[in-house]
């Protein structure tokens, strides 16, 4: 019992130490930009806790889900041939390494040629930015099946959809995962930034209008809103990433209390 | 005894060697580049062949502002990324071995980490302008917890029975930290750098097509505006290419930095 407290201690300690402070150095903050965090508090609450959640962070949220998951489907897909096969490996790498260079955000300016500005815009934006690392990931964690694995499967002629559904996917899963990591945080930034450049309704649309109109605490309550946001889709990440590769996590801790 | 030679795997080394697979898959792209729009696929106006990219290309190289945008970019690079190393570098290190400052941090640090860069453009925007310290704003808050991470995790893997042994010839912190800790952190240290210097570019780019900071990120948003789509192309292409170039100098740096190091050394000889 007393271990449980003192983890939640040394968990909560130093997070509410600077949340009181702030709170404190604040208060009597007359500065325009650093508005009391008393006030930004009031501001959350009054801005996203109502209407403003159906209309901007909802549909963000939606745009997001969409995205991340197209270009999950299309990376794993690709990633599994392009990386069953070294020919196919070879000549796709080139145009590979030079798409996942480019940063991102440099590719909105192309896509709204082609996809104007609305919903189908900001999906495929957040779908092209997530894709690299899932699918480079993908062709890393497939190459690198255990050779012994891949002719004990050929010799018990496992083979097709069988073979991928019991040796490649689970042989490249901790790398999958680590590739979906990183485009989680990619989609974010892209959800975000997709909806500074056109847009009328959004999370990244409202925090930028209230930047725009000096509406401070409302911007900082935004900022937080995204903080907070963040925080909790990495959380869910790792409970899925948990469940899913619950045999990975199992091994590596049996091989480290041996 | 002799052993015969190892048959080279499913023969592709001998037929199509790696060289000429880069190649073609190089020539291919530029390839559908260029064939793509020329066969009306893809309206020309959006997409322009692969020779009016370059035109445009050229054009841009002779350009004063280019090579200042150019500039721009990759000093918010340099001057972020290396604020954003220092800062990992030092905090990782003092919180790594002081177990208390490990556990008191941690929950901060797993707080801190997820966020968006991108949600400081607002504040960075109020505080700075289009100015450089909006751009460092966002590349160093991105490039910190990337090395930070990193530096957290080497400093952990240090051998127990090093760190004994450094302790019964009473090292001082100093010299464990010098001669034990360090040499195990460094893999991780370049890891982290090498994540980070990719970070940075991104959020280089990104702060300049948002705010307006000058740099390549600001180039193409005026090319967007002016619609000069095969300069737009160029100059995401340059983007690229300085991509490929930061990544190809950070492994590098990596190999040297690490050339003593058993995982390096294990390749050159196997």
């Amino acid at each position: 019992m007393s271990a449980v407290l003192r983890r939640l201690a040394a968990t909560m300690a130093l997070p509410a130490l600077l949340v009181v402070a702030w709170w404190w150095t604040s208060d009597a903050s007359t500065n325009f930009y650093l508005p009391p965090l008393r006030q930004i508090l009031a501001a959350f609450a009054d801005v996203w806790i109502g209407d403003r959640f159906a209309t901007d962070v909802l549909p963000s949220l939606a745009r997001l889900a969409a995205g991340y998951l197209i270009a999950a489907v299309v990376a794993i897909s690709a990633g599994v041939v392009i990386g069953q096969s070294r020919v196919v490996r070879g000549i796709a790498e080139p145009g590979l390494e030079f798409l996942r260079a480019i940063p991102p955000p440099v590719l909105i300016p192309i896509l709204i040629l082609f996809a104007g500005i609305g919903d189908q815009m900001k999906i495929i934006v957040i779908a092209v930015g997530a894709v690299w690392p899932i699918l480079l990931n993908t062709v890393e964690g497939v190459r690198a099946v255990d050779q012994v694995l891949i002719d004990t499967a050929r010799s018990y002629r496992i083979s097709g959809l069988s073979r991928l559904r019991h040796l490649t996917l689970p042989a490249a899963g901790p790398q999958i995962f680590a590739g979906l990591r990183q485009a989680l945080s990619i989609a974010i930034i892209l959800m975000v930034i997709s909806e500074m450049f056109a847009a009328r309704e959004g999370l990244g649309f409202a925090i930028i209008q209230f930047q725009r109109t000096f509406a401070i605490p409302e911007m900082w309550s935004g900022t937080i809103l995204l903080g907070l946001l963040g925080f909790v889709l990495a959380t869910l990440f790792r409970m899925v990433e948990r469940r899913v590769l619950f045999w990975y996590f199992g091994q590596r801790a049996a091989a480290r209390d041996h | 005894m002799t052993y015969p030679a190892p048959r080279a795997v499913a023969g592709t080394r001998i037929g199509f060697p790696p060289w000429a697979q880069t190649v073609t898959g190089i020539v291919l792209v530029a390839a559908l580049f260029e064939i793509v729009p020329q066969l009306g696929l893809v309206p020309a106006a959006y997409l322009p062949p692969l020779h009016d990219v370059v035109g445009a290309l050229a054009e841009e190289a002779g350009r004063s502002q280019f090579w200042f945008a150019l500039y721009e970019t990759l000093r918010g690079w340099a001057i972020g990324l290396a604020i954003a190393a220092v800062a990992a570098i030092g905090l990782g290190v003092l919180i790594g071995t002081t177990p208390f400052l490990l556990v008191a941090t941690r929950s901060t640090i797993e707080f801190l980490r997820p966020i968006p860069s991108v949600a400081l453009i607002p504040l960075a925007v109020l505080l700075f302008g289009a100015d450089l310290r909006s751009k460092l704003l966002l590349i160093v808050y991105a490039a910190f917890w990337q090395v930070l991470i990193q530096v957290l995790y080497g400093v952990q893997d240090v051998d127990p029975v090093a760190d004994d042994t450094a302790r019964s010839y009473r090292f001082s912190r100093r010299g464990r930290i010098r001669y034990v800790v360090w040499p195990t952190a460094l893999p991780y240290v370049m890891t982290g750098l090498r994540l980070a210097s990719t970070v940075a570019l991104v959020l280089a780019v990104t702060g300049e097509l948002v705010i307006g900071a000058p740099g390549l990120g600001q180039q193409i948003a005026l090319a967007q505006s002016g619609a000069a789509i095969p300069t737009l192309y160029a100059l995401v292409m340059v983007t690229g290419l300085v991509g490929i170039l930061i990544n190809t100098l950070a492994r590098w740096a990596e190999r040297r930095m690490l050339s003593w190091h058993p995982s390096m050394r294990g390749e050159a000889v196997a």
